[in-house]
């Protein structure tokens, strides 16, 4: 069947089988950031947002989408790369396999959650499985691109 | 200056080297670029997928392909009657090899529930899955050997065939399932246990662990204008997949070219082709490009996960708690085939026992068993992680015996810098800042205010532990990286190296030292990956050799890079070279002042040239340096349950300098959540006919984010001095301290100790009802 929907705000469509999942169908559109590395939603790398809500593009079916609305890192490659920058200060990307499924959650956590805890943050990412590195320059990352957008914020509203 | 000039300053002084500079792919890898090799893989390949044993132990009888070749995009379907019957290993060791020949691509005899029986290609994944279901293979199910304890001798063989072959002196004997067997020694053990106040006799058993790096196997092939074999492959060892590669299809070694991209994690999976041969044989036989993919449950069930092993410790002290002896023996199973199977096991005793500097006599013996499970091979650590366990627990359990605090009994016994290391191969100790290490742990974690054990009066106990650890730096004699340097135009530089990043930081760390060396930034310096055809040959990224190693030879090819500059600025100059110095930017007559820039000699080497102004050397150490680490766990223990939680964990490592501060400390801090893992959940289980039950990440479970509690990494260096800026390796030596450490913090804690990994619930909770 052909289903259409809206790619990284491009209107895009597809020939999909009943049992093609999204990540397949993300992949042979370009979208290379798209990782898999389970088939069994359990790694986190395949994290796509459809309709604006992070999910797992592995377990996702093709069909379902029609009509919806699905974002990638390449939609979102600026964001990415601005949070990236603190990642990668961290030397917390490593192999980098991981990155995009995590950096987008991460980027869903901070659009859902205000000012999140340490808690809230592992709770929130508990399902981004890491091999490389053991979770903690993460989370460094995570808190110092917090107190840098904070900061920035709290500018802008100065300057406001 | 060079890299030799700064000895006496330790890492002081240093511009580049020492700095937590970001890698310098981090922006692709951040922002999802499409640089892994599923990513750069051409849209017409075929698509390969290998049909596997049901029978850990079987022979093909008759494969009926007739049905399956009929699906229509199917290319071709492959049986062991399409390979050549000539042997080899999936090692990526340096040749001549110390694991056995013992392959074939695909065999009549089946080996493991998961091995090779067939290969499909096609055009599409579905024509393929559909073809796999239509083969029809009659299979002679034989007994399995399924127990590594009844392997040795037992009449029945996994390698009967005439053709095996072991290329080195490693004690293998493939009709009694002996992969190898050594037996060394120092001194006269029995005699000094006979004289002994206390010894501490016990067997503690390492179950087999995946790597799970998130990018599983993958590889694509092609042929290229001249008709040669190409392969680009997630691998930690382009230049051995090359010579395997030759060898498993019998081809020229000048027809294959490796090429690898980025890789999505290793820790040693990869430095096993596990993967490359099978898309290698169909574009050789069809001259088509072709992949294959390793989905997860493959990746779990037939890759080269850890030796599994079993450690007879006797540990020998006085009353004082001075160490007088380790007494050793090592079963190793490495399942159906032998890959790395003859060398692991070593690091099982000489990277163990010589954290014991003092004790009088050593005793090291061990056998490596053929079983019917999958092959292990390479994982971080490399047997030191298993050795490490069995010795430091011995260690501990020694402690208690005689009532000491273990913190006090390692201060007694450790080795420190100057020793003499009989059990590591005679090495001297030249740089070791152990004792600081487990100093600062101790601090870190409040040691002396929380040993054994606070109950925090809700049902759950607190307890502390410690353990110490050491590894190599490179394989002595054996491991060789080169590096070649050229200046081009407007005087940049081009880094070529053979090692493999594979995420580790490599490309990095090296420009970082070659910028180091040649007082230039890291924005003049463009480092290229590995391609078989043109970067200069290294044994890829292994045996924690890549700092070491290839760094050294960063350093030796600077110095003559350097001098090679001065030469040409010199005779720009018309000056004799003993009248100039170069200080990275320009060559100055030091006598007139006089100057020319790098970029003006970059340019002018363009035109009217009749020498190449590039350097390339190799190098191979004598030695190799263990890098050591202390590492003190604080767990949680529900006195109920039995359940550990992991509080905080305190690692102070000495790799040396340390080259990149924050990619030393990611690397540690990842491989202490890996040996959490290990201690804590992570086992490949199999059930009574051989099948792996551990077949997803449902089954084989890697800690997340909420499993690891707090880790705290720092450094305490000391200064290497045949090291690259006085560093030595740190990649492998930090998985090496969980599992001790936190059986000794369940021991303090609840008084259970527990000899087999994974230490789950469950056996604490019945270790706690025995008591």
């Amino acid at each position: 069947m052909e289903i259409q929907f809206i790619l990284n705000q491009k209107q895009v469509s597809a020939e999909v089988g009943a049992d093609t999942v999204l990540l397949d169908v993300l992949r042979n559109l370009g979208c290379k950031s798209v990782k898999c590395g389970c088939e069994t939603t359990n790694c986190g790398l395949c994290t796509v947002w459809v309709d604006g809500k992070s999910r797992l593009s592995c377990s996702v079916l093709a069909a379902g989408i029609d009509g919806h609305e699905v974002t990638t890192m390449e939609g979102v490659e600026k964001e990415a790369a601005e949070f990236g920058e603190f990642l990668a200060g961290e030397g917390a990307e490593q192999c980098g396999f991981c990155s995009p499924g995590f950096i987008m959650n991460v980027l869903a956590m901070l659009r859902e959650l205000k000012n999140p805890d340490i808690e809230e943050i592992k709770e929130y990412l508990a399902g981004n499985l890491c091999r490389c590195t053991g979770y903690m320059g993460q989370l460094r990352a995570i808190q110092k691109y917090m107190s840098e957008k904070g900061c920035s914020q709290t500018d802008k509203e100065v300057q406001a | 200056m060079s890299a030799q000039m700064k000895k006496d300053g330790g890492a002081s002084g240093l511009r580049v080297v020492n700095q937590a500079v970001p890698k310098v792919d981090a922006q692709a890898l951040v922002t999802g670029k499409a640089v892994y090799t599923n990513d750069l893989a051409p849209a017409d390949c075929l698509i390969v997928k290998v049909v596997r044993s049901p029978h850990a132990h079987a022979l093909i009888k008759d494969i009926n392909t007739v049905r399956a070749e009929a699906v229509p995009g199917i290319e071709c379907i492959l049986t062991y009657k399409d390979c050549p019957d000539k042997r080899f290993t999936m090692a990526g060791q340096t040749y001549p090899e110390p694991s056995p020949y013992d392959r074939l691509i695909l065999d009549q005899r089946v080996r493991f529930v998961g091995d090779a029986a067939a290969i499909v290609a096609g055009t599409s994944e579905e024509a393929v899955k559909r073809a796999m279901k239509l083969i029809k293979i009659k299979y002679e199910v034989l007994e399995p050997v399924l127990d590594f304890r009844k392997a040795k001798d037992n009449p029945i063989l996994v390698h009967p065939e005439e053709n095996w072959k072991s290329l080195c002196p490693v004690g293998a004997d493939n009709k009694r399932n002996l992969c190898a067997h050594e037996t060394s020694e120092c001194g006269d053990i029995d005699a000094v246990l006979a004289s002994c106040d206390y010894v501490i006799d016990r067997v503690y058993h390492t179950k087999a662990n995946q790597q799970a790096m998130m990018e599983t196997f993958r590889t694509y092939t092609y042929l290229d204008t001249y008709g040669r074999l190409n392969v680009v492959s997630s691998t930690q060892v382009p230049f051995h997949i090359r010579r395997i590669l030759a060898n498993a299809l019998d081809i020229p070694k000048h027809k294959v070219r490796v090429v690898k991209p980025r890789i999505g994690g290793g820790f040693g999976a990869k430095q096993t082709s596990v993967s490359e041969v099978y898309p290698a044989l169909v574009t050789w036989k069809t001259g088509k490009p072709a992949k294959i993919i390793y989905t997860r449950e493959e990746s779990l069930i037939a890759s080269s996960p850890r030796h599994e092993m079993e450690m007879h410790v006797r540990l020998g002290a006085d009353k004082e708690g001075h160490i007088r002896g380790i007494d050793l023996y090592t079963l190793s199973n490495t399942g159906a085939f032998g890959e790395h199977g003859p060398t692991t096991v070593g690091l099982s005793g000489h990277k163990s026992i010589p954290l014991y500097g003092k004790a009088e006599a050593f005793r090291f013996v061990y056998d490596v068993v053929y079983t019917n499970v999958m092959s292990a091979g390479a994982y971080r650590g490399y047997g030191a992680t298993q050795g490490i366990f069995a010795v430091e627990s011995a260690v501990n359990e020694l402690a208690q015996v005689l009532g000491m605090d273990p913190t006090v009994l390692r201060e007694k016994n450790m080795v420190r810098e100057g020793q003499v290391m009989p059990a590591y191969y005679g090495e001297t100790a030249k740089s070791c800042a152990l004792d600081r290490c487990l100093a600062r742990a101790k601090e870190m974690i409040g040691w002396d205010e929380k040993y054994p054990c606070r109950d925090m009066g809700n049902g759950k106990v607190r307890g502390v532990g410690v353990a110490m650890a050491m590894q190599g730096s490179g394989i002595s004699g054996v491991d060789t990286g080169s590096v070649a340097i050229k200046v081009n135009d407007d005087g940049f530089y081009s880094l070529m190296i053979g090692a493999t990043d594979m995420g580790t930081g490599c490309d990095t760390i090296l420009s970082q030292m070659a910028a180091e060396c040649l007082d230039c930034e890291m924005d003049d310096i463009i480092v290229s990956g590995v391609d078989t055809d043109t970067s200069p040959y290294d044994c890829g990224s292994y045996a924690s050799s890549t700092t070491y190693v290839t760094g050294m030879a960063v350093v030796k090819t600077c110095g003559t890079l350097r001098e090679k500059i001065c030469e040409r600025g010199a005779e720009y100059l018309g000056c004799p070279v003993e009248d100039v110095e170069f200080d990275g930017q320009q060559v100055t007559n030091l006598k007139t002042g006089e100057s020319i820039s790098r970029k003006d000699i970059g340019n002018k080497v363009m035109c009217s040239n009749n020498e190449a102004l590039s350097a390339s050397e190799a190098f191979s150490s004598p030695v190799s340096p263990p890098p050591f680490m202390a590492g003190i766990a604080e767990v949680e223990i529900d006195k109920e349950t039995g359940v550990v939680e992991m509080v905080d964990y305190a690692a102070v490592v000495d790799c040396g300098t340390v080259v990149n501060p924050s990619l030393a400390r990611v690397q540690t801090e990842g491989g202490i959540a890996q040996g959490i893992g290990m201690a804590l959940y992570e086992d490949v289980v199999y059930n009574a006919k051989g099948k792996n039950y551990s077949n997803s990440f449902m089954q084989y479970k890697i800690p997340s984010r909420l499993d690891v509690g707090t880790i705290r990494v720092e450094f305490e260096s000391s200064y290497e001095p045949t090291g690259p800026f006085g560093a030595k390796s740190i990649g492998e030596i930090v998985i090496n301290t969980p599992s001790p450490a936190i059986s000794n913090a369940i021991q303090n804690a609840v008084g259970v100790i527990i000899r087999e990994l994974p230490m789950t619930a469950e056996k604490v909770y019945w270790g706690m009802q025995e008591k």
